[in-house]
């Protein structure tokens, strides 16, 4: 899976959950919750939904690894490896 | 034979639009069932009922728009026949009597010119407005509830089912909140309390819990604050109540829980006899209506049942949130930002995730001790969450 399919992925989940927002527009280092003003009860739904889709499962320890889109793409390319 | 109502779904709901019938005549209704979708400030709401029975009539043409309180259906408890009992709705049934001209009614020229022309009792009526004016829109739901065996679809656009853009669906569920909240501010005497409860265990259990789990089964932490406070309110039924003519305590502990919209307001569904339901059930709960509170489609008990109320400000935000009662309910619970802090505990100085936690009370239901202590034991129970 390359970077871009990643990210393509991740921006349609996130829109999904706010659909009111334009993650597309996110900057590589931006923190995607704050910028997209998401709860933690939708950034839970955000999980499910990538282990759903992409088949990955990250645990709670890792949330902090995953806070910007640059981390989360990388983070999903090593985890898919 | 069982009316039924307009429901209220709210201390600020005036009235709803009946959207569309769920059941016709001749269909048998067990409790819980959806019976009718009506339109308000709070979205489009599923209506359930609380009786059994038959449905004998449906007495309200979709598309109408009527106040709470409304007979909407007529519903046999033993099967009665159909033609039994239509004069239950004797006060807004037409007469061919002459139209009484009482002096001292209160109604407006043209809801009184509007009766005339339709040979509608004045005295029959019951007046929403100020001080039970009859308003013109009372004087036409009578009219349309009479012509209501025909297809009468009324032109006003009052009366037409709302298709509501974003924007006024917004703006109605802000008019909602301005209602409620200046209600309570107005009538409740508040009294504020405030307690940091260390949440270090309750969060070690959480991780500990959901690292065994699937993703889709994870907990939040907020499912765990919402079981402490069904378990500790066990202990404190007086908060657990509404006022309304005095103090009334209720057995079921429906938890009201604060959903911000992300365009704007909040909605605040109930997670229904949440003293009954475990972490996870209530995580469940959560799972079904956070996201159905979002998209405006909640169910009637879910909008009118709530006994006391959580709002959450969560990760990131402010550290304390002292909230505005919801009447008739006396009591609301704040749980503020949680973050990592100095603590001290039996002389020993270390970091532990603290949460502010806020009540505020009604003064005319319980005093600062209740509240006092209902913190305490919530913070008990927090530091066994296995117990929970």
């Amino acid at each position: 899976m390359t970077d871009d399919a990643i990210k393509t992925a991740i921006f349609q989940l996130l829109k999904h959950i706010a659909p009111d927002t334009e993650p597309s527009q996110l900057k590589p280092d931006e923190n995607i919750r704050e910028t997209l003003n998401i709860d933690s009860f939708d950034t839970l739904q955000f999980i499910i939904a990538l282990n759903e889709i992409l088949g990955i499962e990250i645990p709670e320890q890792d949330y902090g690894k995953i806070t910007t889109i640059q981390n989360l793409v990388s983070y999903i390319r090593d985890k898919k490896k | 034979m069982i009316e039924f109502q307009m429901p209220s779904l709210g201390a600020d709901m005036e009235d709803g639009t009946l959207v569309e019938w769920k059941k016709k005549p001749g269909d048998t209704l067990k409790r819980g069932d959806i019976i009718a979708e009506v339109e308000t400030q709070k979205g489009l709401i599923e209506i359930e009922v609380f009786d059994e029975g038959i449905i004998s009539e449906l007495l309200i043409p979709e598309g109408v728009k009527v106040p709470v309180g409304t007979v909407m259906a007529l519903i046999s408890p033993t099967g009665e026949t159909l033609e039994a009992k239509k004069e239950a709705v004797i006060d807004i049934q037409p007469t061919e009597e002459k139209i009484i001209e009482n002096r001292n009614l209160k109604i407006s020229p043209l809801a009184r010119r509007i009766a005339s022309d339709h040979n509608i009792n004045l005295s029959l009526l019951k007046g929403t407005g100020p001080d039970g004016a009859i308003t013109k829109e009372d004087v036409e739901i009578a009219i349309a509830l009479r012509d209501n065996k025909s297809e009468a679809k009324i032109k006003e656009p009052g009366f037409e089912p709302k298709k509501e853009t974003n924007t006024a669906a917004i703006e109605a569920i802000r008019s909602a909140i301005a209602a409620a909240v200046s209600k309570s501010n107005r009538e409740i005497p508040h009294y504020y309390l405030e307690k940091k409860i260390d949440l270090t265990k309750a969060l070690a259990w959480l991780l500990e819990a959901n690292s065994q789990r699937p993703v889709k089964k994870r907990l939040l932490p907020i499912a765990i604050l919402i079981k402490a406070v069904a378990k500790t309110l066990l202990e404190f039924p007086d908060l657990n109540a509404i006022w309304e003519n005095g103090l009334q305590p209720k057995k079921e502990i429906n938890i009201g829980f604060v959903v911000s919209l992300r365009s704007g307001g909040v909605m605040v569904p109930a997670i229904l006899q949440a003293e009954t339901k475990n972490v996870d059930a209530i995580m469940e709960t959560l799972n079904d209506i956070i996201p159905r509170a979002r998209a405006l489609k909640l169910r009637s008990s879910e909008l009118s049942g709530s006994t006391i109320t959580i709002t959450n400000i969560g990760e990131g935000g402010a550290d304390t949130v002292f909230g505005v009662i919801y009447p008739p309910q006396v009591a609301l619970i704040g749980f503020g930002n949680s973050s990592e802090q100095p603590f001290a505990e039996n002389g020993m100085l270390g970091i532990r995730h603290v949460l502010n936690v806020t009540l505020a009370g009604d003064h005319r239901a319980t005093d600062g001790l209740t509240g006092s202590r209902f913190l305490s034991s919530l913070d008990k129970h927090l530091q066994k969450p296995e117990l929970l």
